[in-house]
């Protein structure tokens, strides 16, 4: 049989190519271009070269906010993947209190940003806020706004709270998807509870679990709203995420050369990060 | 409404434009030789030529931040590394 050569297909693409041009394409050139120029406003530009690159990437300022932010991705990471997972397992499978309990894991997912950073910003304060106050009447000295430690610890919290849902539910749309016939097979030979989730339940989910580890690696190193709204950056500068970083350059100081080279260095750091992840997960697949 | 708001430079043209070459090449190069040249390469894992490219260019845009951030400029080294980078990707990934 001849296959037919029908090249239209292209011309329906064309509308997409158009939008992601106007809305990605055109707006990261910019960056590009104004990652080497300096401009006081007006739309003046004078040529700059690698200059704000080179001051990015020797910059004190921001090893530190990327420093930080890595702490938070892998903290969260190592906090929220595990814990998923674990409550993933204790969910049932069968019966009525499944729909009860995927709509209470899925009530943090369906909150705003900016909300969630104001509840806990309220939940949290030492004299009002419920979290603030039960801490400080049992005896711990708490206060997120004052003391870096404890704003970590609040920040690491409300990601918690808010993201380990997203897990939870990867993680059990795998766990459902296995049939019973494995853990009857697992039940035959005698299989103690340890072996069933290491030889069963974590392969099946292996691909769920790429996916959420992969999720949660680029929206947490792009997180910009929870943080600001909780501490603003503070105090001093020990929540300042690399976007807080970049708001403050961009918008604060108006540094617009220094603040386009540092998304290009940010931009190709996310990329190189989740190519990382995407491969290792493609080279377990071939596996 | 002109162009002047996007701020273009020529050598950062002289980018875009190598970078669209780069993707022209590979659209003439796919349609002499379909299939994208799939093999198992040194990282283990099956890469198009597509993905090669991306590897290439990737891999050198991080050359060059290195090399500004640890030595700074002129970047002719990391060019030429970039280059020699490139080719092994082409060759061995």
């Amino acid at each position: 049989m001849n296959k037919i050569e029908n090249q239209k297909a292209w011309f329906f693409v064309l509308p997409v190519l158009a939008l992601v041009a106007f809305n990605a394409i055109i707006p990261l050139m910019t960056v590009v271009n104004y990652s080497v120029q300096e401009t006081f406003g007006d739309n003046t530009f004078f040529w700059a070269g690698v200059m704000w690159f080179e001051q990015v990437l020797t910059s004190e300022r921001f090893h530190a906010s990327l420093g930080r932010q890595m702490i938070f991705t892998f903290s969260i990471l190592a906090i929220e993947i595990p814990l998923g997972v674990l409550i993933a397992l204790t969910m049932p499978r069968k019966g009525p209190w499944v729909p009860v309990c995927l709509v209470l894991m899925a009530l943090p997912l369906l909150i705003p940003w900016n909300v969630v950073g104001a509840m806990w910003n309220i939940f949290a304060l030492p004299d009002i806020g419920l979290l603030g106050r039960t801490l400080n009447a049992i005896g711990f000295d708490y206060n997120f706004t004052r003391q870096p430690g404890d704003a970590w610890f609040t920040m690491i919290l409300m990601d918690v709270w808010h993201w380990t849902s997203l897990v939870v539910l990867l993680a059990y749309a795998g766990l459902v998807s296995i049939p019973d016939a494995y853990y009857q097979a697992a039940k035959i030979d005698g299989a103690k509870p340890l072996a069933i989730f290491r030889y069963i339940q974590l392969p099946k989910m292996k691909r769920v679990l790429t996916i959420a580890i992969l999720l949660r690696f680029m929206d947490s190193f792009m997180i910009y709203t929870e943080p600001f709204v909780l501490t603003g950056g503070g105090p001093g500068n020990s929540t300042t995420l690399l976007s807080i970083d970049l708001v403050k350059i961009a918008l604060g100081q108006f540094d617009l050369g220094p603040a386009a080279a540092m998304s290009l260095i940010y931009f190709l750091i996310i990329l190189a990060m989740s190519w990382v992840f995407y491969t290792v997960m493609m080279r377990n697949e071939a596996n | 409404m002109g162009l002047s708001w996007m701020a273009w430079t020529w050598p950062t043209a002289a980018f875009f434009i190598f970078v669209a070459l780069c993707i022209l090449t590979m659209g003439v190069w796919e349609y002499l030789s379909p299939g994208g040249g799939p093999r198992h390469g040194i990282l283990g894992l099956e890469t198009t030529r597509g993905d090669r490219l991306f590897i290439s260019l990737l891999g050198s845009a991080f050359i060059f931040l290195a090399w500004l951030g640890l030595m700074g400029t002129p970047l002719w080294a990391p060019l030429a590394i970039a280059i020699v980078y490139g080719i092994v990707v082409f060759r061995f990934v």
